[in-house]
């Protein structure tokens, strides 16, 4: 069965959320931690949500030279696929797997709504069980979640179809070009400031048309990985 | 004992919403005089002894580590006297 990893850094709250959402999308969830230099063998990872090291120095900064970021960026480099959510698309950034960089929210505040988000490319390891065009809603909560890059670099990341995840309706945090996410080059590598993984299972997701909290859009982030590690 | 300094600043290009925030509560109690508030950062690193290679040292740290040049700027990196330093 395909394994895949969730990073405990000093400071992660959403890790067992992620874990949870591997075993929802069929796959099996592995705890890594931080300070080793194991990753068990996994078949892909998650870094997920949260403030490690209190966000000092710069969300993400520090948790980037954790040891197991040697073990990541390596695995990254061989192809495996590599999700970073909200602080773990900060840290990814900062370990410079992902480009642009992500500032506080453009009117100050911390933000906490459900978000509206188009999938705009659905070739990534990441997202290729969406249909293209896809429009999705999950949780979003963050307080330095403005994605930015200079000029050179958005024309980039957009004409090479990198912008995998865009907001919808708000753009919740000053984000250029309303971008949610992006991936590296080979699309095995994606970030995004909203959480796929409080998305998963009914009863316990953003409202829908449908019923309350009834929301499982995020699931397919998920599905998507062990279906580019079946094919691959 | 000695000290290098490094200041780190957002870069002038982006918005810098601590420094907004600032200003704005400036502004509310009638500080008419201040056009504009940016906040940055100040690293005071404590070495054993100043050379060229420990200046070579810190200044590639403040680019690698104290600073992130997607979003920020190394303005300044000096060095404290130590009769500066208590």
């Amino acid at each position: 069965m395909t394994s895949i990893g969730v990073i405990t850094f000093p400071g992660s709250l959403d890790d067992r959320d992620a874990q949870r959402a591997v075993r929802l999308a069929g796959a099996t969830p592995v705890p890594l931690w931080h300070g080793s230099h194991s990753l068990e063998a996994v078949d892909a990872i998650v870094l997920p949500g949260g403030f490690s090291y209190g966000d000092y120095l710069r969300c993400g900064a520090i948790a980037s030279l954790s040891p197991i970021m040697a073990e990541v960026i390596d695995a990254a480099a061989r192809g495996m696929p590599v999700l970073g959510i909200c602080n773990g698309f900060q840290m990814l950034t900062e370990a410079h797997l992902l480009e642009g960089g992500l500032i506080r929210n453009d009117h100050g505040n911390f933000i906490c709504r459900d978000q509206k988000l188009r999938i705009e490319n659905t070739s990534t390891a990441w997202t290729n069980e969406f249909l293209p065009g896809s429009e999705i809603t999950i949780p979003l909560k963050n307080g330095e979640g403005g994605f930015i890059a200079d000029a050179e670099t958005i024309a980039r990341l957009e004409g090479e179809g990198r912008v995998v995840f865009r907001y919808l309706e708000v753009n919740p945090n000053g984000s250029l070009n309303d971008i949610a996410g992006v991936s590296n080059a080979r699309g095995n590598v994606v970030g995004l400031m909203p959480h796929p993984e409080h998305a998963t299972e009914e009863g316990f997701g953003p409202d829908t048309a449908l019923a309350m909290r009834n929301g499982t859009d995020g699931l397919t982030v998920f599905t998507s990985a062990i279906a580019a590690l079946i094919s691959a | 004992m000695p000290v290098i300094v490094v200041e780190v600043m957002p870069k002038p290009e982006l918005l810098d919403p601590q420094g907004k925030a600032v200003a704005g509560a400036l502004h509310r109690l009638g500080k008419s005089g201040i056009a504009g508030v940016r906040i940055g950062k100040r690293f005071e690193v404590t070495v054993d002894e100043i050379t060229d290679a420990v200046l070579a040292e810190v200044t590639k740290l403040a680019d690698d580590l104290f600073s992130n040049s997607v979003i920020e700027d190394v303005v300044s990196i000096s060095t404290l006297s130590p009769s500066a330093v208590s």
